[in-house]
């Protein structure tokens, strides 16, 4: 589905990581993780198209990004739930509207509203439902934006630090639920330092934990 | 027509994901309102000046004047005899010499009502009024210079064609005018539209995130931009309309100025100006919405 093909990517002419080789299959379950700027948030979104790569081959759902205009690439990220470090929404609605938000610009406002009800419940954000994204926690903005993540039941769900603001027993809600999604056959990545939650998941699913190091991608030492 | 409909009406939830701008609306408004005004008054002057260019135009080559100037006790003899030679020259419909009240009042406003015009030289006016089809000027001059050695003939030529050339050009200001306001109102429109788009970047940021297509993002601010200046300028248009019908009536002081106006179905054309400036904002605003998505991923 998201396919990296000995990619390379630099910033300010300074190279971050190269030879990149990373396959998300259908029903994958990657870890990343690395020390903070060693290109983890990065890599994610070469994974969904913010960023294009140096050089290499970035293909999302076989579309290669070199040649992928702006609409398509909208298409394809409908395809793929985007859990973002620093969790942006549209910060003049409310939580409720902003995890439909995918909904609404793919056409399909006012669909499974009793799903969406069911969702906000499920991260623990019924009474939020109606406040404002600034009025909410960390941990509360961290897990609207799973909510909105998965509303459209993408194939493949990229989290950057999904646990960086959540308690534990909130990321164990959060890992059940994209286990669950995996079991699904959705695949997934998560960006973390998470030691915990990797442990976690590695004792319920196949999990493949990689790291980036000295600017490579290498898979990580089995004491993860 | 069902989709301008669909459009207008729109999608409360594309539009919802775009927070209004003050700044931008009350801008939008107010040029599309003052742009109107000036409008009305321009496609006023335009249609007015039309008018009178082809008043004049018909007017003075439906008409001329015979003015016969020869000592006192000849002046009646000559015009006698150019009454005689009007009368069987073909393209001339009637021939009518004017009374010494008439010529007074055409003195009046230089000399005072008292004129005695009876005691002075004054030539002798003879108003001709041709037919459609018009009078040999040639021709009839050398008859007169025959008959009426004192008559000059003026048909209005050397005159009237720099007054029809005047009104015919200040009719085109006028058009030019109208394209200029559109044009302005476009970049004026463009201009808020930016500055709208680039306030918005984090939105647009996040809308791109979950999957928003150019023309769902361009959507909410383009429908909002033509809504405001459908708005503002049928407020415009509108003041414009009371401004131009309080103007004095024509037939009252009779000048060009106080001619101003619109006439009849003319009425009707500023109520094309309102639509025309929604048509106007919705091309630049879809234009600087495309151009400012294009520029980044």
């Amino acid at each position: 589905m998201i396919e990296l093909e000995n990619v390379a990517y630099s910033y300010g002419g300074a190279e971050l990581f190269s030879g990149v080789d990373l396959t998300l299959a259908p029903g994958s379950f990657h870890f990343l993780t690395g020390p903070s700027g060693a290109g983890k948030t990065t890599l994610l979104k070469l994974c969904y198209g913010e960023l294009t790569a140096t050089s290499g081959t970035v293909r999302l759902f076989g579309a290669d990004m070199r040649g992928i205009g702006r609409d398509d690439l909208a298409l394809a990220r409908r395809r793929i739930g985007v859990v973002h470090q620093n969790c942006e929404f549209l910060d003049h609605l409310p939580v409720a509207e902003n995890i439909a938000l995918p909904l609404a610009v793919a056409g399909r406002a006012g669909e499974g509203e009793q799903d969406l009800s069911d969702l906000i419940a499920w991260v623990g954000l019924g009474e939020q439902a109606g406040q404002l994204p600034p009025e909410l926690s960390g941990g509360e903005r961290q897990r609207a934006a799973l909510a909105r993540a998965v509303i459209l039941s993408p194939e493949v769900i990229l989290a950057d630090e999904p646990t960086g603001n959540i308690d534990w027993e909130m990321s164990q809600r959060l890992l059940r639920l994209l286990l669950e999604l995996n079991r699904m056959g959705k695949a997934v990545l998560i960006a973390t330092h998470d030691l915990g939650l990797i442990r976690a998941a590695k004792a319920e699913v196949q999990a493949r934990v990689l790291r980036i190091a000295g600017r490579q991608l290498q898979v990580a030492g089995a004491d993860l | 027509m069902s989709r301008v409909l669909t459009w207008l009406a729109g999608d409360p939830q594309a539009d919802r994901a775009v927070p209004p701008t003050g700044f931008t609306a009350r801008l939008t408004v107010f040029t599309a309102a003052a742009m109107a005004f000036l409008a009305v008054f321009a496609l006023a002057l335009s249609l007015a000046t039309g008018r009178l260019a082809d008043r004049w135009a018909s007017e003075l080559a439906q008409t001329s004047t015979l003015r016969i100037s020869a000592p006192p006790e000849q002046l009646a003899g000559q015009t006698q005899a150019a009454l005689e030679v009007l009368s069987t020259t073909p393209g001339v419909a009637s021939a009518t010499p004017l009374s010494a009240e008439e010529q007074r009042a055409l003195l009046a406003p230089w000399f005072g009502p008292d004129l005695p015009v009876e005691e002075l030289p004054i030539p002798q006016l003879i108003e001709i009024v041709e037919t459609p089809e018009g009078y040999d000027a040639t021709g009839l001059r050398a008859r007169l210079q025959a008959e009426a050695p004192g008559a000059v003939l003026d048909d209005h030529t050397r005159w009237r064609e720099p007054l029809v050339e005047a009104a015919t050009r200040l009719r085109s200001m006028g058009l030019l005018s109208l394209v200029l306001i559109a044009a302005a109102t476009a970049a004026m429109i463009t201009l808020a539209a930016q500055a709208a788009l680039a306030a918005n970047a984090q939105v647009i940021r996040v809308l791109r995130l979950v999957g928003a297509q150019d023309a769902y993002i361009a959507r909410a601010f383009v429908r909002r931009f033509t809504l405001r200046a459908l708005g503002g300028a049928a407020v415009g248009a509108a003041v414009g309309l009371v401004a131009v019908a309080l103007l004095p009536r024509a037939d009252v002081a009779g000048g060009f100025l106080t001619g101003l106006g619109f006439q009849g179905a003319g009425w009707l054309w500023p109520v094309v100006i309102p639509p025309l400036a929604a048509l106007v904002a919705f091309v630049a605003t879809r234009a600087a919405a495309f151009r400012s998505l294009g520029e980044e991923r």
